[in-house]
This record gives structure tokens, sequence and C-alpha cells, in this order.
């Protein structure tokens, strides 16, 4: 569905990425792992229309895109999910769902409308919240980026990009987490996993993809890879 | 100290949401309660239609300052300018209708028009020049009042004829039959929003609220308005001016909770950089803020030049803006921003009225008014922090 071709971005002195490809097919979640500086956030903002790259391709089905501007990004269909949430704490579920983007007849809310799809996409999706019409504050780490994921959901995109989306929750939440985004493969979402944890990477994901020092340095399918090859990727050690 | 800080939340925490707000009136309303046990116990006359009608007549100005104030407030952002500007545009106004001989409305007019450039041009400072609005509306503060002065010139005070539109607006009374009907209209509107809320979520299949919470709810507001109409057709009858300033509340109620921007105003003001990611334009947001929080601190303004029939050189001045700062806040507007809703303006200039308007009939000295007005503002602001502060994360 989406996929970058050799893709370089060079930051002065600093070459952050250094001819990098990555695929991301429809129904399947790719884990994007790598040491610190080896390049993922900058592919990810290149993914997300943040930083537009020196060189390189990106396609869509097939097709040569340009993703300029955050905006392109959306329009395409590929939604980010940063790692601080970006939530509005004081706004109920129902408000945070359709921040900037409100159901409304002229001008006013349509409250009624707005709750429906948000219980709709929350039940779809299996996120259990008790009562979706409390401030975003009173919820648990685990519920909040659950609304952060199905947030990213309400425009209806074809590739989701979760950065460390379990960074700060327990376990039992972060088992929550990793079973909604299975849920998002199994709508065929093609879903990218930017993760440090890697228990959590061969718990959800299909495919590893390991950076290192901005260059492709691995790919493993995840039910045939053994923890220390990857590691060994990450580290650029020999197993 | 975190403790208390629970059990201070625990009681608030469900009240001061952007959504469910309506229980929280009840503090407040057990203040005003203990105020009029108080006052009504020390001076027979505080609890008199008499003095309850110039409380209503005391209110209206300061509280539609206040509603402005509120407007920045829910961005986490600060306006202190608002008493100077209110001064400030009483006197403009006053000077095209007096001096100059404008018609009353043209005048008033210029004076809203010229209060939303000011409140454009602080909120371009805090936008474009990235100025705190701490310091853009302090620096306002002094500048307004000092551009009034020059405008008053020597002579220091104007007066408004009193047979004259402007002075009329506070000296109208509307005769019972007219307050009835126009509470009944409220409570009729109320009950059908009420019902038709009802309808359509059963119809789309959401959670439908207790019938029981909404006509208790209906019952307690035809209560407290007949009330209100009962006690002040005793005297002199229901002041216009309270029906513009309860007008001026309820629009903007309806404006926050129910358009897409007053939404983006809460999300503005929870949290800024969200919003500006979600698309939201803040600084236009912010610019519509400051502007409105200027326009109404006029109309305020406006509202008490016409109870005085004069504007001298203390419109506005004194303890305008810190009474209305206060009632925003007593009312339960947080100060750190996204929480609070328009009514805090009515509850709160309510409460902060009542006490000055109890202290000035038992002649207790100005010098103590201030200091208990001050400690009532802290207790506000201090219960506000920590609410905030025992918020779980």
């Amino acid at each position: 569905m989406l996929s970058a071709h050799t893709i370089s971005k060079r930051y002065g002195a600093v070459q952050a990425l250094d001819g990098v490809s990555l695929d991301l097919p429809p129904g399947e979640v790719v884990a994007l792992v790598g040491d610190n500086g080896a390049g993922k956030s900058t592919l990810v903002k290149v993914l997300s229309g943040v930083v537009t790259p020196d060189d390189g391709l990106i396609e869509q089905d097939g097709r040569p895109v340009r993703l300029g501007t955050p905006h392109d990004a959306q329009r395409l269909g590929v939604s980010t999910v940063h790692q601080d949430l970006a939530l509005c704490e004081n706004l109920d579920v129902v408000a945070n769902l359709f921040l900037g983007d409100e159901r409304r007849r002229w001008s006013v809310l349509r409250h009624i409308r707005m709750e429906r799809s948000a219980r709709d996409l929350l039940g779809s999706l299996d996120v259990r919240i008790r009562d979706i019409r409390v401030p975003v504050a009173m919820l648990s780490g685990g519920q909040r980026q659950s609304v952060a994921i199905a947030r990213a959901l309400v425009g209806e995109p074809r590739v989701v990009i979760l950065d460390e989306p379990t960074a700060a929750l327990g376990v039992e939440q972060t088992a929550q987490v990793l079973d909604l985004i299975r849920r998002l493969r199994d709508r065929g979402l093609a879903v990218l996993v930017i993760s440090h944890n890697l228990a959590d990477v061969r718990a959800v994901s299909d495919r590893i993809v390991v950076l290192r020092l901005g260059r492709n340095a691995g790919e493993f399918r995840t039910t045939e890879s053994t923890p220390e090859a990857v590691v060994a990727a990450i580290t650029g050690g020999t197993p | 100290m975190t403790s208390l800080a629970v059990l201070l939340r625990k009681p608030l925490s469900p009240l001061r949401g952007a959504g469910r707000t309506d229980l929280g009136a009840w503090p407040v309303v057990a203040g005003l309660a203990v105020i009029a046990v108080v006052f009504g116990s020390l001076n027979d006359r505080f609890l008199s239609a008499e003095n309850l009608t110039n409380l209503a007549l005391q209110m209206a100005a300061t509280g539609t300052i206040s509603l402005g104030i509120i407007m920045v407030v829910l961005l986490g952002e600060i306006d202190l300018s608002a008493g100077s500007v209110s001064g400030l545009a009483a006197v403009i106004m006053t000077i095209l209708y007096v001096n100059r001989g404008w018609d009353p409305v043209p005048a008033i007019g210029v004076a809203l028009a010229g209060a939303a450039l000011i409140g454009l041009l602080h909120g371009w400072m805090f936008t474009r020049l990235g100025m705190p609005s701490f310091v853009v509306t302090l620096a306002g503060l002094i500048g307004w009042q000092g551009l009034m002065l020059y405008l008053l010139g020597s002579g220091g005070t104007i007066n408004l004829p009193f047979d004259g539109f402007l002075a009329r607006l506070s000296d109208t009374w509307l005769p019972a039959w007219a307050a009835w009907l126009i509470a009944a209209l409220i409570v009729a509107a109320w009950t059908a929003g009420g019902l038709l809320n009802h309808r359509l979520r059963r119809a789309a299949d959401l959670p439908v609220p207790s019938s029981l919470a909404l006509a208790l709810r209906l019952g307690a507001l035809a209560l407290a308005l007949a009330a209100v109409v009962t006690v002040l057709s005793a005297d002199r009858g229901v002041p216009l001016l309270l029906v513009i300033f309860g007008a001026l509340v309820v629009a903007l109620d309806l404006t926050l909770r129910h358009t897409v921007f007053g939404r983006h105003m809460y999300a503005v003001g929870g949290n800024a950089e969200a919003a500006r990611r979600a698309g939201i334009n803040v600084t236009r947001i912010r610019l519509i803020a400051f502007a409105a929080a200027s326009t109404l601190a006029a109309c305020g303004g406006i509202l008490a030049a016409s109870r005085l029939a004069a504007v001298n050189q203390s419109s506005g001045s004194s303890d305008t803006l810190l009474m209305a700062i206060a009632a925003a806040v007593i009312g339960g507007t947080s100060l750190f921003g996204g929480r609070g809703r328009a009514y805090a303006a009515l509850l709160g200039i309510l409460v902060i009225q009542s006490i000055t308007n109890g202290m000035l009939l038992l002649n207790v000295d100005s010098s103590v008014r201030y200091m208990v007005t001050a400690a009532v503002l802290a207790v506000a602001v201090a219960l506000d922090s920590l609410a905030r502060r025992g918020q779980p994360r």
C-alpha cells in the first residue's frame, strides 16, 4: 500500500537516513526498531509529511506520491499517533475523537451524531470506557492511548503509524493496546509500530524492520526470527 | 497536603468537568446561603426587596466585565486591562453622546468597536509578538486608563442627561407580567430543549439521562426564577440591566457549549499544542477571545456609566478588575484554562457583590472590605490550584 524506497535525509553534518526502504502492505503490522539515533523518528516524520526527504521515492499502490505537509499525508490516508498523544485532557472522549473535525450544522455542534459515531467506533475496536462523557484526564494511560488510536481512525485512514504506543503503560494496559493494534490489522489497515520494547514488538508484529545508523540493518518475519538475531541487527554485533 | 488535595478534589472534580458542571454550582450556592444567613442576621435590611434589587443593579456591570474575563481565562490567559478598557469605552461613548451630540446607539457602537480593536491589539501583541498576556494587559491596564484620563481632560466628570436613553437604561423596570412571561418562556424553552435532547438520544440509541434529573433541574430553575421575580417585583420590578446581563450570560454559555468556536476555545485552553495539531487555528481563537474580552468589558463599562449617569476619573478603576476576576474564579472558572462556564460570571459576581453589599450595609470600612474581597479571591484560587494538583494523571 505505502512504500518508501531509498529515502535519504541529512541534517547539516548528520546523515539521519541513508537509502532506507520500507514497505507497508495492508493487513500487516510492521515493527520499526533500532537504537537511539538509528533514524526511526526521521523516517516516521518523512512518512507523516512532517519532513521532506532529500532523496528517495514514496509510492502508494505503486504510484509515486508527494508528502510535502502533514495535510498531504492525511489526505493520502496516512494517520500518525504521536508519543505524546496530543489529547485535550479537559475535553471528553467524544470531543477529543472529533477535535478539529467536528460534525456540525452551520457552526452548531452535532453532539448526538458525534456521540453515536464515537460509540460505534470504540465498540468496533472493543475499547471499553465506562463513561465517554468524562474528561480524558479521568482515564487511565491505556484508555488514553486507545482514544488517541481511535482518533487516528476517524478520518478512515489506510495506514496508521504508532510512535511508542506502549512506552508509558503498565502490563495490563500494554496488553489492551496490543490487542487494539491487532484489531487494526484485522481491519485491513497497514500498521507501523515504532517501539523500544522488543517483547511488545515480538508479541504484536508480523514483520520487524531494523534500522541502524540511518540504514536498513535487517528485516525479519517475526515468527521465524530469534530475539538474539534482532538484537544483533540493532547493535551491529554478530549473533 | 496530598490527602487534602484529594479530599478537596473529591467534591470538586466531577463538578468541574467541561461537560458536566451542573453540580458545580452547589458549593457556590452553599456559600450564598451562608452569606445570606450571616449578613441577614447582622442587618435586617440585607434581605429586603429593596436591597436585593440594588444588588441586582450593582451586579450587572461588573458581571458583564467578568464574562469577558472568562473568555481569556478559559484559554489559560489573563486580561488585567478589562477595568481600564471598560472605563475608556464608557468615556468614549459619553463624549460622542454628550459632547458631540451623537445618537446614543452609534455612540455605543463606536465605543464597542474601539474596545474590540483594543482587544485585537492585545491579542496581536500576545500571539504575534509572543508577549505574555499578563504583561500585555498590564500595560493595557495603565495605558488605557491614561488615555481615558486624557480624553476626560481637566473637567474630570461628564454627566449623562437623566432623561436620555442611557440613563433610562438602568432606570427601566419590567412590569410584573412581563417578568413572569419571560421567566415562563425561559422555563418552557429549557423544558423543550431537554425533552428534545432526550428524544433525539433515544432515537440514536444513546444512553438517556434520567427524566427525574431533568425534572429536578427544571424545578430548581423554575423555583429560582420565580423567587427572583417575586422578590424584585415586590420593590421596583426586575431591572432591565439584570435582563441584559442574564441574556449575555445565556448567549455566551450557549456559544461556548454548542458551537465549533466554543469547542475550540476549550481545546486551546486545555492543550494548545494538541489543538494546533488537530488543525485548529489557535491564533484566530486567541485573537477572538481577547477581542471578545475587551468588548464585553466595554459593555460592562457602558452599563456602569448608565447606572451612575456619569463618567468620571474613577470609571472602571479601583476594584472593578479585582471583582471581575474574583467573580470568574469563584464561579468555578479555572485560571489554568480549559475549565469553566459562562454561568461562573453570574454565580461569582453574586457572591462577591453580596459580600461587598453586605459590608457596605454594616458600614464596614473600605480598608476591611478590600481585605475581605482579596481573601475570598485568594481562597477561590487556592481551591482551583489544589483541585488541579489533585487531578489523576
